[in-house]
């Protein structure tokens, strides 16, 4: 197997395995909704990390985009292979990634995900599935449909997922791995995770499309429009772009719209925005949403919605108190992995 | 023994790979039903069957990238870019994807994948189709780079290629497709990455070549009266440092007979790394023989020119071993008496 044990995980804040913290996503209504708050959290945390000086290089929030990360970790299954994109704390946190994990990687500790190697934008836990996340538009197109080749001449029964953003529709690499895809009817999903925003400029400034999806049709494949800050409306089409790539019916292109709360990175404080904009996505706000439907159903209530975010900013703030206690990685760690060990 | 074309031999290690590892699939442009435009994977559709030996679309950036993603998802794909000029469209999937999965997952995913491409000039394939390129993959961590001189060596280096678990490159002169060498296939004819070969043994010089210019470099020196040391590279990342040190070490001298242009490629990092570490005790400047710094000339004539052919190379270790002082090259002299 080419995909094997990765470091080991650290002892979390509640204990639990990343395997552990998916299973609930996949099983809970209530437990999605603490994920999302969990990530709101870890981005509001990692902001004031830098603020404070605390933290180093490049990161990328996702506030806004929690119900489309929570969503696919819902539908998809942990032996399942997932590619992230930079953009991929929420993704990391929702697919099982420990908090631990996350603000260690965040603050280049060894106890992070990948040692502090990677860094924010590099996230990676195979033990439920997030087998790699690029950083270069698309990239983890074509790789996903390598994976899905994989499972389908192997017979194993997975499906690869590539989860990328709206700036990732107009590079090479989305087009060819579409193509192909679409030609050997791989058990793949496309994910275009459409923030509103590449890098500083709007979507419909950059591409000729509207939806985006509709680039699928070039490829002779199914898609999809779906409400992105509605997680049971995620759930709902990236299960069943699942189970259609399982039933061996080939790819489905997914183009899930939601709304990038924040700059670009760091330093983008996105004045480019129009006005009004982004205070009608907040009002759309995906935690809300999800908030208010369980409240409805009499699920929770408004007390126990203060007491999850509450509990949701207390691992955070552990996660990231342990990460700070934690150390560096020594140097030769650098010189590690960076070729396999032979096996034969 | 087989006496086999060195495509012949490319086609008998991948079906030699693939019938001893049901993992290996192979895929490319024409790769199954045509076999290979050079030929190199003749009759594997058949015998493999279409799961396994795939037609890819002219799309190098999605072979490569699903080569990737096989690799990690537990196959162990060759895949097959045409020219390797064509690398240029596909190099973020080679250097920056596939080479650092195994670090950045800290070795949790590996890419045992090979990528198998034809370079050089000699063939009249014209500037854009007849580079060597080996530059392009020299400067990536956790990628291994490897380039073949002939049946034997592409055989052997091929299927150890695919027995790696990480990435490898494997690049191969398309001008020697068809010339033909005796081995016998099979195990024994395993090539181990990073150990390079001595050709021919000798006292006054040691002369380092790679890919088509073993061949040339060989016979330029069966033209002089001198006795030379030919050492073939086979892996270029990594390189065979320790053989190479102790020949020099021994000859004091050392020449480099490269196919790529002047600058860049693997002569200067061997011409770096035996300068620092021999400095003093070479007896004789290092003699680098090159092509010149211009894209690959169409013309017969031009691409004979720009190519180090026997006659040159041995025209330039004869001056340099009778003077031991460096002959400047052949573009420096035009319109002179050569």
């Amino acid at each position: 197997m080419a995909i094997g044990k990765g470091p080991e995980v650290v002892t979390t804040y509640d204990a639990k395995t990343p395997l552990m913290r998916r299973e609930e996503v996949i099983a809970d209504p209530l437990a999605r909704l603490e994920r999302m708050m969990e990530i709101r959290h870890a981005e509001q945390k990692i902001r004031e990390l830098h603020e404070e000086g605390l933290a180093w290089g490049s990161t990328h929030s996702c506030d806004g985009q929690e119900a489309v990360a929570v969503g696919i970790a819902a539908a998809v299954a942990p032996t399942d292979h997932v590619v992230g994109a930079h953009r991929g704390h929420g993704l990391g946190l929702a697919l099982g990634l420990t908090p631990e994990q996350l603000l260690g990687e965040t603050l280049g500790r060894s106890v992070g995900a990948v040692e502090g190697l990677g860094g924010s934008p590099h996230l990676v836990e195979t033990s439920v599935g997030l087998v790699f996340t690029v950083t270069l538009m698309g990239a983890g197109i074509p790789i996903a449909a390598g994976l899905a080749l994989a499972a389908e001449v192997q017979g194993s029964g997975r499906v690869a997922v590539a989860v990328f953003g709206d700036g990732s529709v107009n590079i090479g690499a989305f087009h060819e791995g579409l193509n192909l895809a679409s030609l050997w009817k791989l058990p793949a999903v496309f994910v275009i995770e459409n923030n509103h925003y590449g890098e500083f400029s709007r979507y419909d400034r950059t591409t000729a499309v509207e939806p985006l999806a509709r680039r699928a049709e070039a490829y002779d494949l199914p898609w999809e429009l779906v409400d992105g800050q509605d997680v049971d409306a995620v759930i709902a089409a990236v299960g069943a772009a699942v189970e259609r790539a399982r039933a061996g019916e080939g790819p489905t292109l997914l183009e899930l719209r939601t709304y990038r709360y924040f700059g670009h990175s760091r330093s983008d404080r996105a004045p480019y925005r129009p006005e009004g904009e982004l205070e009608a996505w907040r009002a759309r706000d995906p935690i809300r949403i999800l908030g208010e439907r369980l409240e409805a159903v009499g699920m929770v209530d408004a007390d126990a919605l203060a007491e999850i975010d509450e509990r949701c900013r207390e691992r955070i703030e552990a996660a990231a108190a342990h990460a700070l206690a934690s150390p560096v990685a020594d140097p030769g760690a650098m010189f590690r992995h960076v070729y396999p060990e032979p096996n034969r | 023994m087989a006496r086999l074309r060195m495509n012949q031999a490319i086609g008998a290690a991948l079906a030699d790979a693939m019938a001893e590892d049901p993992t290996v699939v192979v895929f490319g442009e024409d790769v199954a039903a045509a076999g290979g435009v050079f030929k190199t994977s003749v009759g594997l559709l058949e015998r493999f069957g279409p799961e396994r030996v795939r037609d890819t679309p002219i799309s190098e950036m999605a072979i490569v990238g699903t080569a990737v993603g096989a690799a990690m998802g537990g196959l162990r794909p060759v895949a097959e870019i045409m020219f390797a000029d064509f690398f240029g469209v596909a190099l973020d999937q080679v250097v920056t994807q596939g080479a650092l999965v195994h670090y950045l997952t800290r070795g949790a995913v590996t890419v045992p994948m090979v990528i198998r491409s034809s370079v050089g000039a000699g063939r009249g394939f014209a500037a854009t189709h007849s580079r060597t390129v080996e530059e392009w993959f020299l400067s990536a961590p956790g990628l291994k780079l490897v380039e073949v001189s002939g049946a034997r060596t592409a055989y052997g280096l091929l299927r150890a290629a695919v027995r790696e678990e990480g990435p490898v490159v494997v690049l191969e002169p398309r001008a020697l497709y068809g010339t033909r060498e005796e081995f016998e296939p099979g195990d024994d004819a395993v090539i181990p990455l990073g150990v390079a070969e001595v050709r021919r043994e000798g006292a006054d010089a040691t002369v380092v070549a790679v890919g088509q210019t073993v061949g040339i470099a060989s016979e330029a020196i069966e033209r002089l009266d001198a006795s030379i040391e030919l050492i073939d590279l086979l892996t270029l990342r990594p390189w065979d440092v320790e053989t190479v040190l102790a020949s020099v070490a021994r000859t004091g001298r050392l020449a480099l007979v490269e196919e790529h242009p002047f600058t860049g490629g693997w002569g200067p990092e061997v011409a770096s790394r035996v300068g620092q570490e021999l400095f003093g005790e070479l007896t004789s400047p290092i003699l680098r023989i090159t092509a010149p710094d211009v894209p690959v000339p169409f013309t017969r004539d031009l691409e004979f020119r720009y190519l180090p052919t026997a006659e040159y190379v041995a025209a330039q270790l004869g001056r340099w071993l009778e003077t031991d002082t460096l002959p400047s090259p052949w573009w420096e002299r035009i319109g002179e008496e050569v």
